[in-house]
Formats: C-alpha cells, sequence, structure tokens
C-alpha cells in the first residue's frame, strides 16, 4: 500500500498556502492525513502536489470569543477531547469528538479535516449543522465566512473552492438551559456511523423547546439537517410524545443507501431512536445547566 | 540453585526478551545484500479469461526489473503447485482467474516503492466470464463451471456413520429438530500478514527460503517436490520459519507469493522478499468456515438424545487447499456428537467449487472442529427449547457420564477423559446461574431481552495417530531433540512452530520437570529445517499433545541413559536407585546421590566404559490418539430493542486442557481463543455479491475488535488429565475459539426465543439482530 | 519527483535522511534507519502496529509522511528502555504476559507510554479506551490491561506482587 509520487511544499504562511493551492494543477491540502493518506496508499487519490498546512501558524486554537466558540481548523481532535471547556459548555461537541476514529488517529486527524472532507460518514458535519455553527475560509480573495447549512453539497463537495483553506469553525456558544448529545451506532472503535444524531437543544424557563438543532449522519449523501423535525418542536414541551414524534420526523427526512451495514428501513429506524435518545439526553443536560 | 519452573509453573516468558525491545525478527524485519522486492498484481474480477497482459508501462519504470506471468513459470513447469489435499492450485494463471483478487503476474523490483509502481503501471485485458458464487447452485446439474479440468463443481463426498441405524432413530424418534445453520466465511487477520524472503544461491545450489510458515518441514519437502525437476532437491534446500506475528492457521497453506518468490531468486539469483499487504492477506488467503450446515437430531420427550444427523454443503473456494489430514476431507467434523452420548449418528458433508479463494480451515479451529460444536452445541438449546427444558439441565442429562471414558462416540472417536457435568457445574456456579434465569424472567416482564447461552464443547486436537493421520502423506508425528551439555544444560529443538504460544518457555517446562534441569537452562528452538527434527508444525492445537509428549518421552530416555551413568558413578545397581526430580539416589540412602548436573559432566568424561558418550535424545512421538480438552461456557447478554446491538454482560469459561503446563499462557491462550469466538460470533465475515466481488479486504470493512468491544473474560478451571499423554497435558490453543461462538448465539436465540426465534446465523451484526427482531414485531424505536 | 532532506531526533538521536516525499514515517524507520521494532499490519490505519510518539502524542505512523516529521522528536519501542534498562511499561507487558506473538507489541507499549504520562492512574476502562486504536489478535486484550495497570503502579512506585 504505496502512495504515487507527489511534489510536496509546507508553507509556513496561510497566504502561501492559499498561493500553493491555486499555484499548482491537482494540488490538495495535507492537513491530519489520516482520510487523505489511506486514500493515497490505495491510489484512489492521486494529487499532484501536496500542501502541507501543518505549519503554518496560527490555525490551532480553542476560544471562546464574542458568544462564539472559535475552533481553529488545525486544532487536533484530540486536543478538542481533551478540552475542559468543550466538555462542559459544548457536550454534543465532546460527545462527538469522542466517537471519532479512534484515539491515536485522533492524535492527527484535525477539526477542519473532518468538515471540509465532505465525506458523509464524518461526525462533525451533522453536529455543525445541529449547532448552527459557521466555518471561515481563506482564499486568494481573503476570508470569507460560510454558514454550515451552505457548506455541504453533495458526495465528497463542499462549498469549499479548490483554491480556499478552510481556517476556522465557530459554534454559537449555547444560551443558558442549553444541551446536547451525539449518539452514533458504531460496530466497534474506529467505524463510521451506521447511523447517528446531533442534538443541540435550548428551552425556555418553561422547559420547552425554544431552539433545537438535529444533524444526521452517514443516512445521506450529505449529512442531514432535520428541519421539519427542529421545527416541529419549537415551542412544544418536552414530552416524550413530542420527542418522539420528532425522531419520526427525522427518520423521514433521513435519505439512508442500503449498504452492508444496514437497510434503509433499519437505517431509518435507527435515526428516530436516536432522535428520541439524544433529545433526551440533551433536555436533561439543558435542565442540569 | 535455579528454580526448576516444571510443570504448573507459571514462568514469565523466555520469548518476550526480545520482543519488548522491538527486536523481534519477523519476516519484514529480514534485510539482505542486493534484496529484490516481489509485489502482485491481482484480477479484479472472479472470473475472466487473460487476453494480455501489458508489461511495457512497468518495464519502462525504473526499477523494475521483471515482470513474472504464468506462461514464464510454465517454462519451469511451477505454473501449478499441488494442494494439501492433493487438488492443483495456481501459482500464476495461465489464461483464466478464478477468483477476484487472484495473483496474475508478479512484479520484482530494486525495492518497495518501485515494484508497487510496477504493479499499478501493469495493464492487463480481460474478458469476465460468468461467476458461481452460492454453492447450492453450483451442484445443480447444468451449473456454471469453476473449474475447465474437472467435471462438475462437486469435488468429493464424505459421510461417516451409519445411516440406517440413524434414518430409523430419526423416524422412530418423539421429537426431532432441525435448523439450517451457515457458518460464513472468515479470515484469520493476524498482524502479521504473510511472506518470505527467497535466498538462492546459485554458486552452492542452495535454496534458503524465511517464511512465515506455521510448518517449516511439511514446506521444505512440498517445495522439493514441487521444484525436483529443477534440480533443487530436499538436503539443498532450508525453510527457517523466524519469529511470526501470529498464525492462527493461515499460515498453514503455501501461497503463490512464495513460490513466485522462490522462481523469481532463482532466477536472477538476487534474495527476494515478498511481503504482503492487508489487502491481499485478507482477499486471498485462506479461509475458516464456510460451511452449510442442515443439522437435525432425534430423541425422546423426557430430553434423552438418540440420534443426529448433519448434512453439509462445503464451500471451498475454486481448488481443494484446506489443510485436513488426507483421510479426513472434512477434517474432524466427525466430533460433531459432542459431549452427548449419542447411540447413533450419520454424517454427510460434500465439498463444492466456486469462484473464491481455496482454502477451509485457517481460523485457529482443529481442523472443522469450530463447525461441528457450533452445530451440536446449537442444536442442543434448539432441542432443549422445544421441549421446553432449561438447557443446562438438558445437558446434564445428556452429558457423557465421567464413568464412560474412555467413551468410543457413534463416529468412532475413543474420548480419553473428560467431566462434563463437572465442568458445567463450575460454570454455573461461576455465573451465578439460577439467580440469572430469576432476573432474565423479571427482566422479560419489563419488556427488558436478556439471555443466557451454555456451550459445552468436547475438542478433539493433537492429530494424530500415524494409522488415520497423515497430510499429504506426510505422517502427523512430532519431534523433540534434546542435547544435555556437560555443564549440565540443555539444548531442546522441536518439528513445532510457535507464532506466540510460547514454545521457547513451556517446552522447557516439561524438560525441567523431567529430568530437574532448571528451565532456564534449556534453550528451545523450533523452525530452522537444517537443525530441527522433523515434524509437521503447529496448527490444530497439536503442540503439546504431540511435540509435548515427544519432549517428555526424550527426556525420559536421557533419564534412562542417566540413570546408567548414575550407577557407575555411585558404584550401585541400577535397580537400587531412585529418582526424585533432579536427582538419582540410593534408596535407603538418600543422601547418596548424583545430581543430573553432575550426571551431565560424567557423561563426557566419566562415562561407564563400553557405553557411548555424550547425553542425548529425540523422539519422533506417534500419539496413540488424540486428546480432547472440553469445557463449558456461560454468556449473558442484554440485547437493545432499539438498534440490535448485543452486549455481552458476562461470559464465564471453564476450561478443561488436562494438566496445565503454565497456567499463566494457558490463561492467555484462553483469552485470545475465547476473542476469536466472539469477534465471529460478532462482526466478522467475508462475504461476496452475485458477481463474486468480495467484501472485506481491509480492516474498515472486515472488523476486529478492540478492547472497548472485547468483553472481560471470567476464566475458571477443571483439570482432568489425558490418560494416554505422557503429561496428562491435552493442548489448549483453540478450545475456546471453537466453544465460544455457540454460547453467545445461544443467549441472543434466548434472549429472543420468547418470540418464536429459534436460530441466529452469526455474525450477529446489529443490523441483523434488530431486523430478526423486528420480523417478529419486537423492535422499539423508543 | 521530488526529494527532501529531513531532520528527526529519534529516541534521542539526530538522524537525517533524504527522502521520497511520498515515504512513510513507518517506513524511514524501517527501511531508512533499520529500525524495525515499530510494525506495520494494515492499510487503512486501524491496527496501530505502527505507532510510535511523535511530538509527545502517540500517532500511526503509517499515515504520516517521512517529510512532515521534518525537525521532530520521535520515540520509538527502541527507546522505551534506559540504559538497557527496562521501562516499567516493558516489564508490566513481560510480568502480565500482556504479549503472546509480539508483533502489535511495539505499537500497544508506545500508547501505553503517551497513556501513563497523561493519566497516570487510568481506570481499566480508560486503559481499554486508550488502546482501542491498537489491535491484537492474540492476548484478547485482558493482560494487556494488567499490563499496562502495573506499569502505572510501578511508576507510582507501588509495585503490586
Amino acid at each position: 500500500m504505496i502512495p504515487p509520487t507527489f511534489e510536496y511544499v509546507a508553507p509556513k504562511t496561510l497566504s502561501e498556502a492559499v498561493a500553493a493551492l491555486g499555484g499548482y494543477e491537482n494540488a490538495k491540502v495535507l492537513a491530519g492525513g489520516q482520510s487523505l493518506i489511506p486514500l493515497m496508499r490505495f491510489r484512489l487519490a492521486s494529487p499532484a502536489v501536496l500542501v502541507d498546512i501543518n505549519r503554518v501558524e496560527g490555525l490551532s486554537y480553542i476560544n471562546e470569543d464574542k458568544g462564539w466558540l472559535k475552533i481553529g481548523s488545525m486544532t487536533r481532535q484530540s486536543t478538542v477531547d481533551h478540552s475542559a471547556l468543550v466538555r462542559e459548555k459544548y457536550p454534543l461537541l465532546a460527545d462527538t469528538v469522542s466517537v471519532l476514529s479512534d484515539p491515536i488517529v485522533r492524535n492527527r486527524g484535525t477539526v477542519g479535516g473532518n468538515i471540509a472532507n465532505g465525506d458523509p460518514g464524518n461526525d462533525y458535519p451533522a453536529t455543525m449543522l445541529a449547532y448552527g455553527a459557521e466555518v471561515v475560509a481563506m482564499g486568494p480573495k481573503g476570508e470569507r465566512v460560510i454558514p454550515i447549512t451552505s457548506f455541504f453539497i453533495g458526495l465528497y463537495e463542499s462549498a469549499l473552492a479548490s483554491n480556499e483553506i478552510l481556517t476556522e469553525v465557530r459554534i454559537p456558544t449555547p444560551k443558558p438551559h442549553s444541551g446536547g448529545a451525539y449518539l452514533k451506532l458504531e460496530r466497534k472503535v474506529g467505524d463510521f456511523a451506521t447511523a447517528a444524531v446531533a442534538a443541540q437543544v435550548e428551552l425556555d424557563a418553561k422547559g420547552k423547546f425554544k431552539s433545537v438543532g438535529l444533524g444526521l449522519t452517514n443516512v445521506g449523501l450529505t449529512a442531514i439537517k432535520a428541519t421539519a423535525a427542529e421545527d416541529f418542536l419549537k415551542g412544544k414541551d418536552s414530552s416524550d410524545d413530542n420527542i418522539r414524534q420528532a425522531g419520526q420526523l427525522a427518520a423521514d427526512a433521513s435519505e439512508p443507501i442500503a449498504d452492508v451495514r444496514g437497510s434503509e428501513e433499519y437505517k431509518r429506524s435507527l435515526v428516530k431512536t436516536y432522535t428520541v435518545r439524544a433529545l433526551r439526553i440533551a433536555v436533561e443536560r439543558a435542565k442540569g445547566s | 540453585m535455579a528454580e526448576i519452573h516444571g510443570l504448573g509453573s507459571s514462568r514469565k516468558r523466555v520469548e518476550d526478551a526480545r520482543f519488548i525491545r522491538g527486536q523481534g525478527n519477523y519476516i519484514d524485519d529480514f534485510k539482505l545484500p542486493g534484496m529484490l522486492h516481489l509485489d502482485i498484481v491481482r484480477s479484479p474480477y472472479a472470473h475472466a479469461k487473460i487476453k494480455k497482459i501489458h508489461t511495457e508501462k512497468a518495464l519502462a519504470t525504473p526499477g523494475v526489473l521483471a515482470v513474472i506471468d504464468g506462461p514464464t513459470l510454465q517454462k519451469y513447469n511451477v505454473h501449478n503447485m499441488p494442494t494439501l489435499m492433493s487438488d492443483t492450485q495456481m501459482v500464476l494463471p495461465l489464461d483464466t482467474v478464478k477468483y477476484q483478487y487472484q495473483e496474475v503476474a508478479g512484479v520484482l523490483a530494486t525495492d518497495r516503492y518501485t515494484a508497487a509502481d510496477g504493479v499499478a503501471a501493469v495493464e492487463v485485458d480481460y474478458e469476465p466470464l460468468p461467476v458461481v458464487v452460492d454453492p447450492f447452485k453450483a451442484l445443480l446439474p447444468g451449473a456454471q463451471k469453476v473449474r475447465d479440468d474437472k467435471d462438475s463443481n462437486h469435488i468429493w463426498h464424505w459421510e461417516w456413520g451409519d445411516k440406517e441405524k440413524t434414518d430409523k432413530d430419526f423416524e422412530n424418534a418423539e421429537v426431532t429438530v432441525k435448523e439450517n445453520i451457515y457458518i460464513p466465511r472468515i479470515h484469520v487477520s493476524s498482524i502479521e500478514t504473510c511472506g518470505c524472503v527467497a535466498k538462492w544461491d546459485a554458486t552452492n545450489g542452495h535454496l534458503t527460503l524465511w517464511m512465515t510458515t506455521q510448518a517449516p518441514h511439511a514446506i521444505r519437502t512440498v517445495v522439493a517436490l514441487i521444484t525436483g525437476h529443477l534440480g533443487l532437491s530436499e538436503e539443498k534446500i532450508r525453510v527457517i520459519s523466524p519469529d511470526i506475528g501470529g498464525g492462527f492457521g493461515g499460515k498453514v497453506p503455501a501461497y503463490p507469493g512464495y513460490v513466485i518468490a522462490v522462481a523469481a531468486s532463482i532466477v536472477t539469483g538476487a534474495p527476494v522478499k515478498w511481503i504482503e499487504d492487508r489487502t491481499d492477506n485478507l482477499a486471498a488467503d485462506s479461509f475458516g468456515r464456510d460451511y452449510h450446515i442442515t443439522a437435525e437430531l432425534a430423541g425422546k420427550k423426557d430430553g434423552t438424545l438418540t440420534a443426529l444427523r448433519f448434512k453439509t454443503i462445503a464451500d471451498h473456494g475454486y481448488t481443494d487447499a484446506a489443510a485436513n489430514p488426507s483421510k479426513f476431507p472434512a477434517g474432524l467434523f466427525h466430533i460433531c456428537t459432542g459431549s452427548y452420548d449419542f447411540k447413533n449418528a450419520f454424517i454427510e458433508v460434500d465439498g463444492v467449487y466456486t469462484n473464491k479463494p481455496p482454502g477451509g480451515i485457517a481460523y485457529r479451529c482443529s481442523f472443522r472442529v469450530t463447525e461441528a460444536v457450533h452445530a451440536i452445541e446449537r442444536m442442543a438449546d434448539v432441542y432443549a427449547l422445544k421441549i421446553g427444558m432449561d438447557p443446562a439441565e438438558f445437558r446434564m442429562k445428556n452429558f457423557i457420564k465421567p464413568e464412560a471414558f474412555p467413551y468410543t462416540s457413534a463416529l468412532g472417536w475413543e474420548y480419553d477423559s473428560g467431566n462434563y457435568p463437572a465442568a458445567l457445574r463450575k460454570a454455573m456456579d461461576m455465573i451465578g446461574y439460577e439467580d440469572l434465569r430469576k432476573e432474565q424472567k423479571e427482566k422479560l416482564a419489563r419488556g427488558e431481552f436478556m439471555g443466557i447461552g451454555i456451550s459445552s464443547f468436547t475438542e478433539i486436537v493433537g492429530a494424530g495417530p500415524s494409522k488415520h493421520f497423515d497430510i499429504l502423506g506426510l505422517k502427523m508425528f512430532d519431534s523433540c531433540e534434546i542435547r544435555v551439555h556437560p555443564t549440565g544444560k540443555a539444548i531442546a529443538r522441536f518439528g513445532t512452530k510457535s507464532q506466540g504460544q510460547g514454545h521457547e518457555t513451556t517446552y522447557a517446562q516439561i524438560i525441567a520437570e523431567e529430568l530437574g534441569i532448571p528451565a532456564d537452562h534449556i534453550k528451545v528452538e523450533e523452525g530452522d529445517t537444517d537443525t530441527a527434527p522433523y515434524g509437521l508444525g503447529t496448527y490444530a492445537s497439536r503442540s503439546t499433545p504431540v511435540a509435548g509428549a515427544a519432549a517428555a518421552i526424550a527426556s525420559r530416555k536421557i533419564r534412562e541413559k542417566a540413570k546408567k551413568i548414575a550407577a557407575h558413578l555411585l558404584e550401585a545397581n541400577e535397580d537400587d536407585l531412585e529418582w526424585e526430580r533432579g536427582r538419582f539416589f540410593v534408596k535407603g540412602s538418600p543422601d547418596q546421590g548424583k545430581t543430573i548436573q553432575e550426571i551431565a559432566f560424567a557423561a563426557y568424561t566419566n562415562h561407564p566404559q563400553g557405553m557411548e558418550g555424550g547425553l542425548e535424545a529425540v523422539n519422533y512421538y506417534d500419539p496413540p490418539n488424540l486428546t480432547y480438552p472440553f469445557g463449558s461456557y456461560i454468556c449473558v447478554v442484554d440485547i437493545d430493542r432499539g438498534t440490535g446491538q448485543v452486549k455481552i454482560r458476562r461470559f464465564v469459561a471453564v476450561d478443561d486442557c488436562g494438566v496445565r503446563i503454565n497456567p499463566m499462557i494457558v490463561e492467555g491462550q484462553i483469552h485470545g481463543g475465547l476473542t476469536m469466538g466472539f469477534a465471529p460470533a460478532m462482526m466478522e465475515e467475508i462475504s461476496y455479491d452475485v458477481d463474486g466481488n468480495v467484501h472485506g479486504t481491509n480492516f474498515m470493512d472486515y472488523l476486529l475488535p478492540t478492547a472497548v468491544e472485547t468483553p472481560k473474560w471470567e476464566l475458571g478451571e477443571t483439570v482432568t488429565p489425558s490418560p494416554h499423554h505422557p503429561i496428562g497435558a491435552k493442548g489448549v490453543g483453540e478450545s475456546a475459539t471453537v466453544g465460544a461462538p455457540a454460547a453467545i448465539v445461544n443467549a441472543v436465540v434466548d434472549a429472543l426465543s420468547h418470540l418464536g426465534v429459534t436460530t441466529i446465523d452469526i455474525p450477529m451484526t446489529p443490523r441483523k439482530v434488530w431486523e430478526l427482531m423486528h420480523k417478529h414485531g419486537a423492535t422499539l424505536e423508543e | 519527483m521530488s526529494t527532501h532532506h529531513i531532520q528527526v531526533t529519534i529516541n534521542g538521536k539526530v538522524h537525517e535522511a533524504d527522502v521520497e516525499s511520498r515515504l512513510l514515517l513507518v517506513h524511514l524507520f524501517r527501511e531508512n534507519l533499520n529500525m524495525t521494532g515499530t510494525h506495520i499490519g494494515c492499510d487503512t490505519t486501524s491496527c496501530g502496529a505502527c505507532t510510535v510518539i511523535l511530538d509527545g502524542k502517540p500517532v500511526k505512523s503509517c499515515t504520516v509522511f517521512a517529510v512532515q516529521a521534518d525537525g521532530s522528536e520521535i520515540r520509538t519501542v527502541e527507546g522505551l528502555a534506559q540504559d538497557g534498562k527496562l521501562s516499567a511499561i516493558q516489564e508490566g507487558f513481560h510480568e502480565k504476559h500482556g504479549l503472546q506473538c509480539g508483533f502489535c507489541t511495539p505499537g500497544m507499549m508506545m500508547t501505553t507510554s503517551a497513556l501513563l504520562e497523561q493519566n497516570p492512574h487510568p481506570t481499566e476502562d480508560e486503559i481499554r479506551h486508550a488502546i482501542s486504536g491498537n489491535l491484537c489478535r492474540c492476548t484478547g486484550y485482558m493482560n494487556i490491561v494488567k499490563a499496562v495497570q502495573y506499569a502505572a503502579d510501578k511508576m507510582a512506585e507501588k509495585v503490586e506482587v
């Protein structure tokens, strides 16, 4: 399993990296490499040039700033996993990163990589959809902010241009009485999800749903935002009945493909079950917060 | 004086010293000057004609030296090789490929990166042909033939037992049960893949073959037979099996890569290394299982079993390359009457060709014993369920009684010893069986699905007595040669080959027990055919029963000679001497004695006149019988009605492997074996679609459990020595792999039986369990 | 095809090499530097036999290019023993029979080394999670867990007999 040859550059600044991406034909960003390098070892990807952005300064951070949790795109998954701030205030993200691949891969894998790949099996996209996150991209014409709802376009296709680099993801800092959870069926550690659900909720003073974010992993060509389920819950109380109905709506919104992990029917059922369970946990955490 | 560390000592392992320092010598660690690398072009089609192999681009790649194809090998008549079942296997095809990922051409290059580039640069034109993947369809008249050199896809029919009496019992039975059980293909996936370094010494006409092999002598003989016409003869072939990173049966067969590497070395005169990728390994190497069993039991209403009837279709891939004793194409499958006293039994197995890789017994299974045990232990539960009897009670009722040993089964095996009720009772006590049954009732009333499954297995290992056993004609004795040095230390060499079982540690313990030489003073070697005595290698848990016995017998031969020397030294009569471990002494005068060390020294400096000097012995042990380890496993599961996930809450394993040489190592073998029973039960599977495309060629698709999924095994033991084995030991390497799956399946079925479920095939993936519950309207979407 | 000059510090010793950009870090050890203690077991970054410590964190060296490690500090199994004295981890694997064929062992021990640096008193479940990126086919993980616990105790100067 030997990769094909390629040219390699390791710029030290973001602008150099962007220039390199645009300056070569068939150039690709090398971030964590935990998705790209295996593809190259199978010769399923043969970029002519790899632009290694691991030496670009200033892309690794986790900060709360002006109502947002800002995470640099080159922040390693393990840093997120071990962040007390994330565990305390962003339980949906903490849940997600803890089931992402395996703990060693997480030492190299980056936050940006898990979003920019466009792989429906990646765990971050659904979570970012549930959070209503934004991503920041840097291109030759400068920086732009892309709402996550516009980011995932198709299978391995994102709104990122081929000469843009994802630099940051921003999650709105949850308001009080918020909670979240991520539930994933993996057949073993390291497996992609048979299905997974990300739930982020905010309750009002009466305990009714003020806002709900629901993202679905690996039950479509991209991560799916279960909008109908989210809208249904707004203003309603967190009764089991309401949660179950939301679960059904989320299942209806999913577009699973039958494969070795399961039939369409099974995956839809998982979406429903996990939506219900994740909402229950999110609500409990919201009430506790 | 150093500790003896004889039988029963949990002696720490000698081999650890190099492994924990990263100084193991695995095949890929070998580098020889001028060494070339071999990589392999593989077929994307399960069945296709090769129209043309375009080698220009590959040969134009700097560093690529050659592209070797079937016709090239045909010039030397090594394009085909015999399998261990005397069928024919292609090394490289002349014109047709028979399974996806089959070897099509070898690329020889200066380094592994270039070899990979060469493989990527080879282009092959194929003409796809119709594919046969369903063994039942393959047996229908007019079915597409897999093999051009055969009349049909039916390889052989094998039957055993008394058909007439069995059929009669079934006719007259009060109760009969029948289930179809499919045990799918799985793959050993040792963390080290297969490989070799072939070094042809043109000056002396010698071939040295370092190889991942569990049976170096057998390989040497086979290589000699298939290359004899090229001038290679057996004394000029040296096979060295260095450190092996796990075998489990997968490193028994001879794979095409080895032969191509040897041919390449002979042609170029340079050493050639071939190392598999994981994809090569999973896609093309010998698999285990793939048995379709129609299993029936007959008996009385009160739960007494009378007869057994199994019919099996064995999917062998495109050639029969299973490593079974030649008389038994279905291995030791006729152990399937298990731990129960059947009056009559009849079994049939039909081998079938399909467009898949060849193999069948590589997966820690003792020659089809896992399949046999899975079937009988599942059917015991099926029967018990049908008559509404507790499965533990059912087993106790039907066990072969302890007084009945040695016991001859309805299928002709003479079980050496066993106490099945004691093992089951112990397991039941350890797990708190009666309380669990109470809990299960309570949980079910609340709609929670909990299951308890038992597997009371009898294993059969130690192949095997020469009157019944041979592989390719080679008898399955095994050997030990011991040489004691003047200073009382020793070296012992064996015909077996450890791949992690700790032979360097445990064989020394056997000899230490017999001779009283501290185990630390006994160097153990295996794996070099130039120095080790001939043996058939390590697989099917045969090392302790056969080579371990040879160690004891060889030690006793040494002791016999030592006694003569002692008599000479003590100026006493041999008959007046007694032995206590480590010394001979004069009866009645215990302080008048000679230690084994003193005797050893005398063997070189002061031996009796007329006696040969030195102190050594060799034994080629032909076992009088196989040995029959056994055990009872109990598994408790809880099923998630929403997702279909099965959680193993507890798993108790009581094993009886007779005398335990090293309890620490025995437990390690059981932990590993249980895990290799659990994994196929829950998640491992190699599968094919209708076009013969294989699924499960990498570790994202072929699932091996991590420390998170693997249960925390609870072990117990009983000890029922083997009456015929010199030290009463039976062997244990595979018992847990053999016994565990049925316990887990029985637990899951037990959890769902109230729905009317009677069977489920492995692997019991979440989707499969969910679909089964869903079929019965029992899933919960919360 | 470009080659790159890299400098890596492995087990405290500086090594220089001229490498193709596609050279995997694990091959830098095994092929260029003749350090064969780190093993290769799969194609999909699943098995962890190739685990080494790169700038303080365990990584799967089959999924890092050697050029990426230019200037880095790496620890491999060959560096666990200090001045010929076995580390507590190596001792633990030996004392508790935490290895059988030994092939996954270097990776397991490097992961263990990083775990105990970060969490000197891990629970059994924490250990199992930490090694869930390392596959073993021989041991069923039971004694590996015991080996790690032994090492933790030893490093905290409480030796379990």
